[in-house]
């Protein structure tokens, strides 16, 4: 039984200006036990992926393909099945824990309500249960913390409590997007640390979203990069850093500045990132690809395998002539 | 490039007034310290990183110093003149002579003027006498300074990225040939691959116009690329400061380490081998500061002495200052 | 085989080469486009601009003029007072005997020109002074807004319709007590966005150039107030305009022989028992199509103006 395959997910969305594709024939797949990153920049398409996956698009949107957990179709699933699935299987994080807590809701409340929803169980025990979560996640006075509103704790903590909330129903799959994105460096390398020792001792499987590619090297098994709505390259995390094979992936890695490297001019990518694509022709990233030829520009490259272990890439140019 | 100090920075403190809920109008309102007694030299061409994460004061700082919020006490000395002894008409002058550049690239530009306009504002304030000829020609010029076509004069704020936009900001700083930028922030709304690109046009604007840079950031790894020296900021107080390689290769003090641990090396071998340093806790609320060294309650080597005496910023090595009873 | 004109092709060619500045597309343009869309509103500024040219074309074909007495139906306008084209008289006449197809252009002359003129003053003086307040901030703007707070606590009415039996029954009394009163909502709305701005980062930038004051509120603050402002200009007129209607309706708002929307459908009420309908129908027709114009013209404002949509 598979764990998490998905297979030529496309997610466009209807605007006054046309159709926008968001997402264009994107595929992987996840063991269970695994922590796989999703690396991109703005209008990769990352979070609009996994928003599909969990039925979040916006009203607009419009997701085709095929999403398959533990070998049950979830996409466009209706809300109701779709809510077995969610919390219980398959948990979300997001960005800003400030704006996902309700602002007027006790930490108590908001807690007990999932456990109280999901599993059925009386509000005493829900909130005891949220209690002993809390600590798991290292929150110091949990019993009298729980009782005080959002804005009341720092972001942080807010943050430590969406991952306790999420993980009260013990799902097999947590997906963050940009968990730590809006954190001080400090708090993040807390949450990042929270977030391994989560996945040792329960076995959670993780999709983490990020463009920090740091946070991606030192907490996650498998990376997959994404540019324009597309897949450009996955693999085992050691070796894209060591040996990426799409020029996207190398000019990104080159363009990061290193706390441990004394280089005086940072290599970089020329051009901007890509608009909403309208009609995507071609390789989303051959406007800026120092190795683009003619092909680049007129047929989407597929993704192919480039190796052992689950590597796979997209692009037209062979990995030889990238050296 | 000579070396000559160009501005002396002594004591200098900012607080703000903040009324709780429940507070009556004549309630005496309780302090906030945003800035508690930071001192720096800055010589010419150097560039200076102030570090910090949320609430340590450092875009406070950056405008107390050009009296954009009005300072408790202390001097800014610019080329020996206290700016914040300046009327506002005085200070008025040298505001030629040191500009800013902003984190939100697409806020910092009034959505409704062309970017022709928004360039040359600075020119049409402090030489209201320039033709329009003129103007132009030093827009387009300092536009492509900044890698910018020129035929993009007339388009708005909003039809351009991220990374054009700041360019658009940069291209504003420099138009009046500046001495002084104070970069707050400028690459952090943006993404890497045009990060990159920013701070390189920086670096290369820097050599090519003598210019001297403050450069404020969370984000360690881009200020230490392009820093000359570093200051970290915590809650207000400085606890170090030190040349870049000092900084990273021999951290002194203890919320220094932890940061610069905490940093994450794009490297899995690397990341995944970390001896990490973390920092328990919270930061403390800071209208009650802890007494003392206000680092304590984080501080793995924190001892009485801590909560009693602040520890004063004091050098522990040629040209490298460490606020710290027990620095290494 | 494609046949081109050689010469056009090379005059494009010369256009994509040239690197004239191409002009940008301002936020006005696209909310313009935005306000094209919206079918309600552009209907609405179709009928309205037709009434106002109506009250500019609408005397050519005038039999009567609107204070002309017809003695024919003086005091049997029920029985020949009616609307008809042989007579001269489209809308019918009024008990006087008066042409009400004269009468109402009159009335719509007036009724818009104070609902214009009067949101105008509103529009200009509440917006200086709420930016003003608003900018400055502190104990100035504690000290304007208290100074708004009581003015607007003071019955409007009331002291409209002392002044105007004080000082007499004049156009002029009328705009000067409705642009004194109606200024106040605008200042508030604006000093209240203003608050917003100040905190932008491109205010920032302006005052770290060393702008002055004076020029950051209007180069910067202003034009981007002008969307809100203009919403809710929208919404003044026909608020000045039913004021106006209820002092006529009073009887305190024009003088005889001129005449208003107010009066008109005050007269036309009174009459309403005799069978003379259109002396009602026809002005308050005229009065209610040309509020419900103007609120979806200032809806579809609001909507192509939001800066949600952009």
């Amino acid at each position: 039984m598979s764990f998490l395959e998905v297979n030529n997910l496309n997610v466009e969305f209807n605007t006054a200006d046309g159709i926008v594709r968001a997402v264009n024939n994107v595929s992987f797949s996840l063991e269970q036990g695994k922590i796989l990153a999703i690396v991109g920049e703005s209008g990769s398409g990352k979070s609009q992926t996994v928003f599909a996956m969990m039925g979040l698009l916006d009203q607009n949107g419009r997701a085709t393909g095929s999403v398959k957990f533990e070998d049950q179709e979830i996409l466009n699933l209706s809300i109701s099945e779709l809510n077995l699935i969610r919390s219980e299987k398959i948990a979300m994080i997001f960005q800003d824990p400030m704006t996902s807590l309700n602002p007027y809701m006790k930490v108590s409340e908001q807690m007990a309500e999932v456990l109280i929803h999901h599993k059925g169980l009386s509000k005493t025990d829900a909130i005891e249960q949220s209690i002993s979560m809390l600590d798991a996640v290292q929150i110091p006075e949990a019993r009298n913390l729980i009782r005080m509103y959002p804005h009341e704790f720092s972001g942080g903590m807010r943050q430590r409590v969406m991952i306790a909330m999420s993980l009260l129903c013990n799902p097999k799959l947590l997906i963050a997007d940009e968990p730590t994105t809006a954190l001080d460096v400090t708090v993040q390398a807390q949450i990042m640390h929270l977030l391994s020792d989560i996945q040792k001792e329960f076995g959670t499987s993780i999709i983490l979203i990020t463009h920090d590619l740091g946070v991606v090297a030192g907490n996650s098994d498998e990376t997959l990069v994404m540019y324009g709505g597309q897949v450009m390259e996955i693999a085992k995390t050691e070796l894209i850093y060591a040996r990426p094979t799409h020029p996207y992936t190398q000019g990104l890695i080159s363009a990061v500045p290193r706390l441990d490297d004394n280089a005086e001019k940072l290599k970089t990518i020329q051009g901007n990132p890509p608009d909403a694509m309208l009609d995507p022709v071609g390789c989303p990233f051959s406007p800026r690809c120092k190795f683009s030829k003619d092909i680049c520009s007129n047929q989407t490259p597929d993704l192919l395998e480039a190796g052992e272990n689950n590597h796979f890439r997209a692009c037209h140019v062979a990995f030889e002539e990238l050296l | 490039m000579n070396h000559e100090t160009i501005m002396q920075v002594e004591n200098l403190k900012v607080h703000f007034d903040v009324s709780s809920e429940g507070d009556m109008p004549w309630t005496k309102r309780k302090k906030l310290q945003a800035v508690n007694g930071v001192s720096f030299e800055l010589k010419s061409g150097e560039t200076l990183g102030i570090v910090g994460e949320s609430g340590c004061g450092k875009s406070t700082l950056a405008r107390a110093i050009i009296s954009m919020v009005p300072a408790e006490t202390g001097r800014v000395l610019w080329f020996g003149k206290d700016l914040l002894a300046l009327q506002k008409t005085e200070m008025r002058k040298h505001r030629k002579e040191i500009q800013m550049i902003f984190q939100d690239p697409l806020a910092s530009l009034n959505p409704r003027m062309t970017i022709g306009e928004i360039i040359a504002e600075p020119l049409k304030t402090h030489y209201p006498k320039t033709s329009k000829g003129d103007t132009k020609a030093r827009v387009e010029d300092v536009m492509n300074k900044v890698g910018l076509l020129e035929n993009l004069i007339n388009r708005y704020p909003h039809e351009f990225s991220g990374g054009q936009c700041q360019r658009i900001g940069i291209a504003r700083a420099l138009i009046l040939k500046p001495k002084l930028i104070i970069c707050d922030e400028p690459v952090s709304a943006l993404d890497v691959s045009i990060q990159a690109q920013v701070i390189n046009l920086l670096m290369d604007l820097q050599k090519e116009m003598d210019l001297t840079l403050i450069f404020i950031a969370h984000d360690l790894s881009i200020v230490k690329h392009i820093s000359t020296k570093i200051m970290v900021l915590y809650m207000g107080n400085m606890v170090e400061l030190a040349k870049s390689e000092d900084i990273y290769d021999h951290p002194r003090h203890p919320y220094t380490q932890a940061l610069i641990s905490a940093v994450p090396i794009p490297d899995p071998k690397i990341e995944k081998n970390k001896d990490l340093i973390l920092i328990e806790g919270d930061l403390p609320s800071p209208i009650n500061p802890p007494s003392g060294c206000v680092f304590r309650t984080r501080c793995k080597k924190a001892q009485d002495i801590c909560s009693q005496e602040k520890p004063e910023l004091k050098e522990a090595a040629s040209s490298h200052e460490v606020a710290c009873h027990f620095h290494d | 085989m494609i046949v081109a004109d050689k010469n056009k092709i090379i005059s494009m060619a010369k256009n994509l080469s040239e690197d004239s500045a191409t002009s940008g597309r301002s936020l006005w343009a696209d909310a313009r486009t935005r306000f094209m869309r919206n079918k309600a509103a552009i209907t609405s500024l179709v009928i309205l601009v037709l009434i106002v040219l109506f009250s500019f074309v609408g005397p050519y074909f005038a039999v009567w003029t609107y204070e002309q007495i017809d003695w024919n139906t003086m005091g049997s306008a029920a029985t020949l007072g009616m609307p008809s084209i042989e007579t001269g008289h489209y809308f019918g006449t009024d008990d006087l005997g008066r042409d009400l197809y004269s009468r109402v252009i009159q009335g719509t002359q007036i009724s818009l020109m104070v609902g214009i003129v009067g949101a105008t003053i509103a529009v200009v003086v509440g917006t200086l002074y709420g930016a003003t307040s608003g900018y400055i901030g502190g104990r100035t703007d504690q000290i304007m807004m208290r100074i708004v707070d009581i003015l607007m606590a003071i019955p409007f009415m009331f002291v409209l319709i002392l002044l105007l039996v004080v000082f007499g029954r004049s156009i002029v009394m009328l705009f000067v007590g409705i642009g004194l009163l109606s200024w106040l909502d605008m200042s508030r709305i604006v000093r209240g966005q203003t608050l917003n701005l100040k905190n932008k980062e491109f205010i920032e930038a302006a005052q770290a150039t060393g702008v002055s004051d004076y020029k950051i509120i209007m180069r910067h603050i202003v034009p981007n107030l002008l969307g809100i402002v203009a919403v809710y200009a929208t919404l003044l007129v026909p608020g000045i305009i039913i004021a106006e209607s209820f002092i006529s309706f009073l009887g305190l708002g024009v003088q005889e022989p001129k005449t208003s929307w107010g009066a008109l459908i005050s007269e036309g009420a009174g009459t309403i028992n005799y069978d003379t309908e259109w002396q009602l129908l026809v002005p308050l027709s005229f009065f209610i199509v040309t509020l419900f114009c103007i609120y979806f013209i200032g809806d579809g404002l609001r909507d192509a103006l939001d800066p949600k949509e952009r």
